[in-house]
């Protein structure tokens, strides 16, 4: 491999300059001229704009312009779309309200913008923007999605009748119904997977920046994707046409999904840049982070699983609402649909499954993926649903899992997916025997003793990445391609830039790219730069989210690379008059095999440019492209046991143990892969135990809007995990990657859930189990 | 934040006079939560005087069990006096436990007294060891100081310069901390004098903010032990309840964390 190769745990190269605070981000970027932006938002849940009072804020000082939606309209500035087309069961399609980048009629949650201030200073601008008076009709709201289906409601869009969005299902229903009829035993659930802020440590911020030139735009973004931006920008915002349009996402601080999507703010930046003639840069603060950041998950399901006399599942049908808060963000229906019932399979033969989704408009800021993304739904309503049927059926939780495993491969589901490799049972066992599982009574019987109760739980995860062969997720209704794009670029020296269209915030691309050249031409990481980020410098990509960077994003690069090493293979074949296919690529050098004869990499590069004595009719340079398509999802797995203490007196619980044992495939830098595994479990613990989107039932405010009332992991909130690998490389991409992003995130919070409902037998506790609610559920069976 | 004038007070007198010079003026102590506050706009001083180089009001000072801390000292300060830990160290282990290093090293006991916030820990402290609020103009005692939530007895332009008391025999406090602020979701602070008298205060659970529980106190001065707090109830109905809590949950915790609290003094 190498000490910068494949395999090895490189120190990340970005590093220097994020821990020095040298990193440069959109809020850092400032250009000649440049003025800010502040928002002018919704401060109700449901309103009609009966009128918009500009007058006094016009004339306050450093004021350069305010803008509001209906000169957007007449702009012809179009909707905010959602990019993925769902039927309901009865074939028509979803019912997409129209979302407005500002509100020109009706503002449907707290922090709706109705309104953009652009002023000399931030502090400017904010007072300018207290001085807009807008005159509100308030409406009653609605902010759960239960309730908001119900007759009554308030109702949000004039599409969408009792607030349902689709009524969609999947899988075979009769199936379903049989296999549960003709039960020996059927366990039901209610689950309810709880409503979740993203919180990147880098909130939103855009730089919108009109050339009146050139009719030119650049708008620096935090995005995940920036060509996705500017696709969807020009193609449906109408802001301005591709090449007219530049978009870069420079050093982002964290994504977790809520950076995918593109937000109002980045289309009216852009916009109010040309109508006031200056560059506009606006930054999101915390608070309003929290109110206008898409969220994530707020399903409620009920299920039932059915069993047979041998305890194997024979059916599982699901019921989901899911809440999609007042718009459809960009992937919002793709989420609980087909990134979440596809997987409702878990690692287990199930032969019918049927799982009906509704979505739902509510009062709430909109909903799309966050870590995970509909798996960490899917695997809490099964691994949950396991773990009762478990205790139900008098069997150890481990037992259960074992005699219903998919053992072999390929092996497809009733809902789409084709497992292509694992093995569950190895991580399963290397999990049990990490987490000395044997053990657990004796520390049980220890902790009772002190009058604590001690609870162990697992859960065994599958995932869906390498997100995802286009034609697959055109015919599902994707409105995009899920390609990746790569450019091997070899300079005259030999040094190498590579263009990706994949995009870094965060999981340290600028290494784990740079280590597949290193491993590939034998020269340093040092002397390769990957370049990402900037529609100016790569051509097109679809960004990164879905753990899509190693499975599709790698694999560009690598076919770019055979084309590279192709070429390259000719030129040194050709200078030392050898066959092409007796050359080797050796620690930096082209050889001759058997032979004494070499060529160091930056003579071949160089030769390629001077192009003095190139093989007959080769074009002289040395740059390759890829597009790579995946043929498959890829299906990252394993087990995570957790082990608590729960205080009985106060409710608080205390994680003794976490042990995960996946399954990512081939392995790029194990370093790295740990770092996201940690950070993915951090936050399903924090899903577990802390973290909750509270909005007022009644009129729709946000309670939870900052850290003191929303609660955050902190590092004192989490054991060391002990961690481990049973990899099975995956058969369809050239690198064996199977993605790592997310697990941590899927796989924790079913096995904290279950840990702590173990240690206080009472299974009737939602997340986050609070000290309050955990107290509360002990004494409800004491 | 909205514009505002910054002031340096170099003294007490110094202070007040500035203070009293424009309507809309504050003291700013360690500006946790003051600066906190004007930032979101929801507080618009048109002054602030600067009370942290003022040298008499920060420094602690020990003699015997008398106990002085001067109002602009910081939470670290008092929770690394070895003076102070050798008097009462159930107050350096309440300030270690005030938010996290940076609050700390910036944060006051004076300005968290003035400020008294349901879920701050001074004024639990304060209440059970009978402390006395020295102002510019008078003396306060505890009991007479914090008057609701948010509220205390201190007029306009009033300066707090120290806080005083008399260590007692025994002290300790126990503290829930709310999983999101990690301010006291519940806190109590349980302190006995070599007499026998005992008072319990409790903050963070309070419908008015911090308040003393005789039921609890004449239980302790009968048998101080953990268990005899075990017949004594808390009454939900004089308690907060909010998305972190229950009343009923609180009052719970007001019992465990006063038994826990006996255990520790
Ligand atoms: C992240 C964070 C966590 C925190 N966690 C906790 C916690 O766990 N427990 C806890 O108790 N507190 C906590 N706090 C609050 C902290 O203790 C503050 O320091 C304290 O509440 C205010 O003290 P200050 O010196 O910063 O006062 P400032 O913010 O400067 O002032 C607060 C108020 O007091 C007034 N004031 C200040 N000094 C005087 C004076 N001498 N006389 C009269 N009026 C005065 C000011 O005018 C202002 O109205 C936390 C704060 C933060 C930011």
């Amino acid at each position: 491999m190498g000490v910068e190769g494949i395999g090895a745990s490189v120190a990340r190269k970005e590093d220097k300059r994020f821990l020095t605070g040298k990193g440069r981000y959109t809020d850092d970027m400032s250009v000649p001229g440049m003025k800010y932006a502040f928002f002018v938002r919704s401060p109700h849940a449901h309103a009609k704009i009966k009128s918009i009072d500009m007058a006094a804020a016009k004339d306050m000082p450093g004021v350069i312009g305010i803008l509001e939606g209906k000169q957007l309209q007449a702009d012809a500035i179009g909707n905010i779309i959602c990019g993925w087309m769902i039927h309901s069961k009865d074939g028509s399609p979803m019912k997409m309200g129209a979302w407005r980048p500002l509100a020109n009629d009706t503002v449907r949650y707290v922090g709706d913008a109705v309104a953009i201030v652009v002023a000399d200073s931030l502090g400017e601008a904010r007072d300018a923007a207290e001085a807009v008076v807008v005159d509100y009709d308030v409406l009653p709201a609605v902010t759960q999605a239960v309730k908001a289906l119900e007759a009554g409601q308030p109702q949000l869009h004039p599409e969408a009748a009792n607030n349902l969005i689709f009524d969609w299902q999947l899988g075979d229903a009769a199936a379903a119904d049989k296999a549960i009829a003709e039960a020996a035993h059927v366990t039901e659930m209610k689950i309810h997977n709880n409503r979740l802020a993203p919180n990147p440590m880098e909130p939103r911020a855009t730089l919108g920046i009109y050339d009146s030139a050139e009719d030119h735009y650049t708008c620096y973004t935090t995005s995940q994707n920036p060509h996705v931006a500017r696709l969807v920008m020009s193609a449906f915002y109408n802001v301005a046409p591709e090449n007219k349009l530049r978009v870069i996402a420079p050093d982002v601080g964290g994504g977790f999904g809520s950076k995918i999507y593109i937000y109002p703010e980045e289309i009216v930046c852009l916009w109010a840049s040309k109508k006031t003639g200056v560059p506009v840069k606006w930054t999101c603060d915390r608070t309003e982070a929290f109110l206008t950041d898409a969220h994530g998950r707020d399903h409620f399901s009920t299920v039932k699983m059915a069993f047979d006399k041998d305890n194997r599942i024979t059916g599982l049908k699901v019921d989901t609402i899911a809440n999609l808060g007042a718009y459809m963000s960009l992937f919002s229906s793709a989420v609980p649909t087909y990134l979440y019932a596809t997987l409702l399979s878990g690692q287990y033969a199930i032969p019918a499954i049927h799982a009906n989704v509704r979505t739902v408009y509510t009062n709430t800021v909109p909903v799309d993926a966050y870590r995970g993304a509909g798996r960490p739904e899917a695997t809490y309503l099964l691994e949950r649903t396991m773990e009762t049927a478990a205790r139900e059926l008098g069997v150890s939780p481990a037992e259960l899992r074992r005699k219903n495993f998919v053992r072999t491969f390929p092996y497809q589901t009733p809902v789409i997916m084709n497992y292509d490799a694992g093995d569950y049972e190895a991580s399963l066992e290397a999990a049990m025997a990490a987490a000395d599982w044997n053990g657990f009574a004796a520390r049980k019987a220890e902790a009772a003793g002190r009058g604590m109760k001690r609870g162990i739980g697992m859960s065994c995860y599958i995932e869906a990445c390498g997100i995802a062969p286009s034609a697959a997720v055109g015919s599902l209704g994707a409105g995009v391609g899920l390609w990746e794009s790569a450019e091997v670029r070899v300079n005259a020296v030999g040094t190498i830039e590579v263009m990706t269209g994949s995009h870094s915030h965060g999981q340290g691309h600028e290494t784990t790219f740079a280590q597949l050249i290193a491993d590939r031409f034998g020269i340093p990481i040092d002397n390769v730069n990957i370049v990402h980020g900037d529609t100016d410098k790569v051509q097109m990509g679809m960004g990164t989210y879905g753990s899509r960077s190693g499975a599709v994003g790698m694999s560009a690069v690598v076919k770019a690379l055979d084309k590279v090493e192709a070429k390259a293979k000719k030129i040194a074949a050709h200078l030392m008059e050898a066959d092409e296919s007796d050359i080797v690529i050796e620690n930096g050098e082209l050889k001759v095999a058997g032979t004494d004869k070499t060529l160091p990499w930056f003579q071949v590069a160089l030769a390629a440019y001077t192009a003095h004595n190139l093989p007959p009719g080769m074009e002289p340079g040395l740059k390759e492209g890829a597009f790579y398509d995946p043929s498959n999802f890829t299906f990252p797995a394993g087990c995570y046991i957790c082990e608590v203490e729960v205080d009985p007196e106060t409710g608080t619980t205390e994680i003794v143990q976490f042990v995960a044992a996946d399954d990512f495939g081939n392995i790029i830098n194990p370093m790295i892969v740990e770092g996201q595994v940690h950070g993915g479990i951090a936050q399903g613990i924090g899903q577990a135990l802390l973290e909750n989107v509270h909005y007022d039932p009644q009129n729709g405010q946000l309670i939870t809007a900052s850290y003191m009332d929303y609660a955050m992991p902190r590092a004192d909130d989490l054991p060391s995990f002990k961690l481990s690998h049973q990899n099975t490389p995956c058969p369809s991409n050239p690198l064996g990657i199977k993605g790592c992003g997310e697990a941590g995130a899927i796989g924790s919070p079913p096995a904290l859930m279950n840990a702590i409902t173990d240690a206080i037998g009472n299974n009737n506790l939602t997340m986050p189990a609070t000290p309050q609610k955990v107290w509360s559920a002990l004494n409800a069976v004491n | 934040m909205y514009a505002t004038n910054y002031h340096r007070a170099s003294s007490v007198q110094d202070a007040v006079r500035m203070r009293s010079a424009a309507d809309e003026s504050k003291y700013l102590a360690g500006g946790m939560t003051l600066i906190a506050t004007m930032k979101q706009r929801l507080a618009a001083p048109s002054d602030l005087v600067d009370l942290r180089h003022i040298p008499s009001l920060r420094g602690i000072s020990v003699d015997g069990t008398s106990v002085r801390i001067g109002a602009a000292t910081t939470h670290y300060d008092v929770a690394s006096s070895t003076e102070l830990k050798a008097a009462c160290p159930a107050i350096c282990d309440l300030a270690h436990g005030i938010g996290d290093p940076h609050v700390r090293h910036m944060g006051t006991i004076g300005g968290s007294v003035a400020n008294n916030d349901p879920a701050a820990d001074y004024p639990a402290a304060l209440l059970a060891l009978d402390a006395v609020i020295v102002t510019n103009t008078r003396e306060i005692k505890a009991g007479d100081f914090f008057t609701g939530l948010f509220e205390t007895a201190l007029q306009d332009a009033e300066m707090i310069v120290a806080v005083t008391f008399d260590a007692p025999a025994k002290a300790a406090y126990a503290k829930f901390r709310n999983p999101a602020s990690r301010y006291a979701m519940t806190g109590v602070f349980v302190a006995r004098r070599d007499n026998g008298d005992v008072r319990v205060s409790v903050t963070g659970a309070g419908a008015d903010g911090v308040f003393r529980h005789p039921g609890m106190e004449a239980a302790l001065s009968a048998n101080w032990s953990p268990d005899s707090l075990a017949g004594v109830s808390v009454d939900p109905s004089d308690l907060m309840s909010d998305i972190h809590a229950s009343a009923e949950y609180r009052a719970n915790l007001v019992k465990v964390m006063a038994k826990r609290a006996v255990a520790a003094a």
